[in-house]
């Protein structure tokens, strides 16, 4: 095992236990949307990274290159990207309802509410 | 590798600062690193796809979203403990995954001697598509871009169908 040959694995695992960090820890839903964003894009990195090979070109053939970064996962990570945004609209329009419903973006706030609601029953 | 590490710190002070708006720019900048980083290990398509849609699109609807909850400062944590230590363990048990893993650019890679060498061999001559990326999601893989269309058309539905509500109940918007 060589640092250099495992540093992207490394980068990676530590971008995505921030974004699990952030999606436990923070109370703001807008935050920890991003905090899911974060999660998402290392696993861009996880898929893409091992793909690269040094001295390779991107997957365009032409006569003058032998070597090529490999294809497959760029093809997956790209509809992982358009799925992203797709996810992201759609919790973004949820947080923009429950503000409405509740007035509050922060979690222990809703539960409060949620709770003082039951309790007179 | 110098720029794998200005993501890592980047992330670091996503995690730290408190302001949304803030916070909405730094994702930006973010996703433009990983844009370049994308370049940089040879994903071009992956790239501008990101650039466009990772810190374009995202940052225009969370912009909106910050500007329709009118959120500004995260409150401070209670008990940040508990994730802590949670993020460390499952952390930790990756890393050590990570040992049993191929070295970064190794040829012998199963990653790169499976399915692979295939698309590059035949696909010029099957789809007539000189890129590799567009034959194989347009061709081999046709059927994962269906579904993906089919995701992203239920998202919109999904949006469509919770802000129109609003619309209704409240005629000032």
């Amino acid at each position: 095992m060589n640092v250099a040959g495992h540093y992207s694995y490394w980068v990676t695992i530590f971008l995505m236990v921030a974004g699990l960090y952030i999606v436990i820890a923070r109370g703001n839903l807008v935050k920890k949307l991003i905090g899911l964003g974060i999660f998402q894009t290392s696993v861009y990195l996880l898929y893409i990274a091992p793909g690269k090979l040094i001295g390779g070109t991107a997957p365009v053939l032409a006569d003058s290159f032998k070597i090529y970064s490999n294809p497959l996962p760029h093809v997956l990570i790209l509809t992982a990207i358009v799925v992203g945004v797709a996810t992201l609209a759609l919790g973004l329009a949820l947080v923009v309802r429950i503000r409405e419903a509740y007035d509050s973006i922060e979690e222990d706030e809703i539960l409060e509410k949620d709770r003082g609601e039951e309790d007179p029953r | 590798m110098v720029l794998l590490t200005m993501m890592a710190v980047l992330t670091a002070a996503i995690v730290v600062q408190r302001n949304l708006f803030a916070v909405v720019v730094f994702a930006s900048i973010y996703s433009f690193l990983m844009a370049t980083v994308l370049v940089a290990l040879d994903a071009v398509d992956v790239a501008m796809t990101e650039a466009s849609v990772g810190a374009g699109m995202s940052t225009v609807l969370l912009l909106g979203a910050l500007y329709l909850t009118r959120g500004d400062e995260v409150k401070p944590l209670r008990r940040p403990l508990v994730p802590l230590v949670v993020a460390i363990v499952i952390g930790a048990a990756l890393v050590s995954g990570t040992l049993g893993l191929p070295a970064f650019s190794d040829p012998q890679a199963p990653i790169h001697i499976h399915v692979v060498p295939r698309y590059l061999a035949e696909s010029l001559r099957e789809t007539g598509v000189p890129n590799v990326v567009t034959s194989v999601l347009a061709s081999y893989r046709g059927y994962d871009t269906l579904g993906e269309t089919i995701v992203v058309f239920t998202a919109g539905a999904g949006v469509i169908a919770l802000l129109r509500r609003r619309r209704r109940e409240d005629p000032r918007r």
